[in-house]
């Protein structure tokens, strides 16, 4: 056994394992630090894939093209790059989603937040954020395999692959993303607002209706934003139940491709990579980021617009 | 001015008509509720009843075939199990880390700005995108090649800020007072975080962790992005076993659940849908199950701590 130092030797030798110990702490934080920056270097790295390939398609094919061509026929002898064609896609289905997601979303948040009881709200809740975790492609099959049979027939004319029912299924998709942003932000509103509101005799609707939802504008602005940018970025349930042809137009009643399910589709045939045909889903994506990006910055400025501060 | 009694009956009828509003809405709220439920309960009988009879202890062990009745997801779910384990390699250490420095040791400058930003918005990237990131940076520019690390990495950089904000949210749940303790006793930084912080902040963290594999083993759209093959009759190389190295599975082709569910689907013929429902019978009860055991975890977690 060593003999115990005492005295000064003590000291240096205290010093030392002080030392020591700041070394591995900084090491730590190091460590830290390079693994938060991991999320910077995703970005990066998206940016620089989208924008160096993209590059490349657009070497071939001029931006003008791109942005005023009616027709998308890039894997065809005669070859068309309107990206209006796809994005025509994408709205349409987007817009038959919102419609049913945004007002469902919002009514089920204003239920569940100002009518039910705590134990209802207590169960339903959970059930509801099942509807998020179900994998896309099963609702895709479930759109494909029942959505559209239930509509046809009522409606004998639809083609079996239509924008409709997948708008629908992705519609109720993403009810749980709106109504649950929007219920936090409404329960985040204070008590004493409600309670005035009652003491001055309104009914629980007036109360909903005139209080809460003017004062959690901001929170389901959000919620709307996510909605919208889960809608444009949805990519299963439409390859498997939009069909992928590029058609434009907005009637939700015909198939129809969207930026998405064209990546998907190039995506599982056998173009070489670096052929124009392959390029053009480095700048479908680039053009998906470039809108997400923009609903995001709309989020960003709209939660600031409609804050309120108690 | 009428008599009072005609003047309270009037007052009456209009609280009566507001209230009516109340009960009117209550109905809409209940009505709304039960169709995003029936939807559910529909996507589950429709699989149940098209797929149950098809699940046997065959479908688990089989290849997926050319005959619509021999076919089984053999290589689906190995492929699926196997890049969730590098998914889960990578995401649950760099995403907890992420978050302790975030939490835990990040100053207010601008550098610290600029990753919480990048987070939030990474969130909102459609997992598409992901999917070309994968395919130019891993599978081209690094040369991976279509394989499951490929998978696993793509897969983990998705899922990186569901497992950092809920570590966060786990972390800022605890108390200053504990880090003020172990720190008055004389501990290091990271000693307070490993030996406090992280076993305090557990159910919290394994919650965002479970909740992001769930989604990675549903998604679908990044690994047919960067070309994983759809016919996969073969299972990766197991270590040591006929020469195979011990890292050669990561470079192996592969396929995985939801794959094998969209090849199914997009088949005209109906047999191979019957196999599409049991796979994905299979797929929900499985990601079902995994949310489930996360919402129990959160409710119990709540219940529990009193701090």
């Amino acid at each position: 056994m060593e003999p115990k130092l005492t005295g000064s030797a003590r000291l240096a030798e205290l010093a030392q394992l002080k030392a020591a110990r700041k070394r591995k702490e900084k090491l730590i934080e190091l460590f830290l630090l390079m693994a938060a920056c991991v999320a910077v270097f995703t970005t990066l790295g998206i940016v620089y894939v989208l924008v160096a390939e993209s590059l490349v398609f657009f070497s071939h094919v001029s931006l003008w093209e791109f942005l005023t061509d009616n027709q998308w026929t890039p894997l065809f002898d005669d070859d068309h790059y309107g990206i209006a064609v796809l994005l025509a896609g994408t709205l349409s289905s987007s817009g038959v989603a919102l419609l049913v997601a945004l007002p469902l979303g919002t009514i089920i948040a204003i239920y569940l937040s100002e009518f039910a009881g705590h134990r209802v709200r207590e169960v339903l809740k959970p059930v509801l954020e099942l509807l998020s975790g179900v994998p896309t492609i099963i609702y895709g099959y479930f759109a494909l395999l029942f959505i559209t049979p239930v509509i046809q027939k009522i409606y004998p004319d639809l083609p079996t692959f239509n924008i409709l029912s997948a708008g629908l299924v992705m519609g109720i998709m993403i009810i749980p993303y709106v109504s649950s942003l929007s219920e936090d932000a409404m329960r985040a509103v204070p008590m004493s607002l409600r309670e005035g509101s009652y003491a001055m005799g309104a009914t629980r609707f007036q109360t909903a209706m005139r209080v809460v939802v003017p004062a959690s504008l901001s929170g389901m602005a959000s919620a709307y934003i996510l909605g919208v940018s889960r809608a444009v970025g949805e990519t299963m349930i439409l390859a498997v139940a939009a069909g992928m042809q590029p058609n434009l137009t907005l009637n939700p009643l015909e198939p129809a491709a969207t930026v998405t399910s064209f990546i998907v589709q190039v995506a599982l045939g056998d173009l070489p990579h670096g052929s124009v045909g392959y390029q053009t889903i480095f700048a479908a994506g680039l053009t998906l980021l470039i809108i997400t990006l923009l609903f995001n910055l709309l989020g960003h400025w709209a939660r600031r617009k409609f804050r309120e501060a108690y | 001015m009428k008599p009072i009694s005609e003047r309270a009956q009037a007052l009456r009828r209009v609280i009566k008509a507001h209230k009516r509003w109340d009960v009117t809405f209550g109905l809409v709220g209940l009505l709304s509720m039960s169709l995003a439920i029936l939807t559910l309960v529909a996507l589950f009988s429709q699989m149940i009843i098209d797929g149950a009879p098809r699940l046997s202890l065959d479908f688990f062990t089989s290849f997926p075939s050319r005959r619509a009745g021999q076919a089984g997801i053999l290589s689906a779910w190995v492929g699926s199990f196997l890049v969730m384990l590098v998914t889960a390699l990578f995401a649950i250490p760099v995403g907890i880390a992420s978050a302790i420095y975030l939490e835990e040791y990040a100053r207010k400058n601008w550098l610290t700005d600029l990753i919480e930003i990048n987070i939030s918005n990474l969130a909102g990237v459609p997992s598409i995108v992901y999917g070309l990131l994968a395919l130019g940076l891993f599978v081209y520019a690094f040369g991976l090649g279509q394989s499951i690390l490929s998978a696993g990495l793509t897969l983990g950089l998705l899922i990186l800020p569901i497992v950092t904000v809920t570590t966060r949210e786990a972390l800022r749940s605890i108390p200053q007072v504990i880090r003020e303790g172990a720190y008055a006793c004389g501990a290091t930084r990271w000693q307070v975080i490993s030996d406090h912080l992280l076993p305090y902040g557990t159910p919290g963290i394994l919650t965002g962790v479970i909740i992001g594999l769930s989604r990675a083993i549903g998604e679908t759209a990044p690994i047919i992005t960067i070309g994983a093959l759809t016919f996969i009759a073969f299972l990766p190389p197991i270590p040591f076993v006929e020469g195979a190295g011990p890292f050669d599975w990561l470079f192996s082709p592969f396929t995985v659940m939801p794959i094998q569910i969209f090849n199914w689907t997009s088949r005209p013929d109906a047999a191979f849908q019957v196999n599409a429902a049991a796979a994905s019978l299979v797929l929900v009860v499985l990601t079902l199950g995994m949310n489930a055991v996360a919402i129990w975890l959160r409710y119990r977690l709540r219940k529990n701590i009193k701090w």
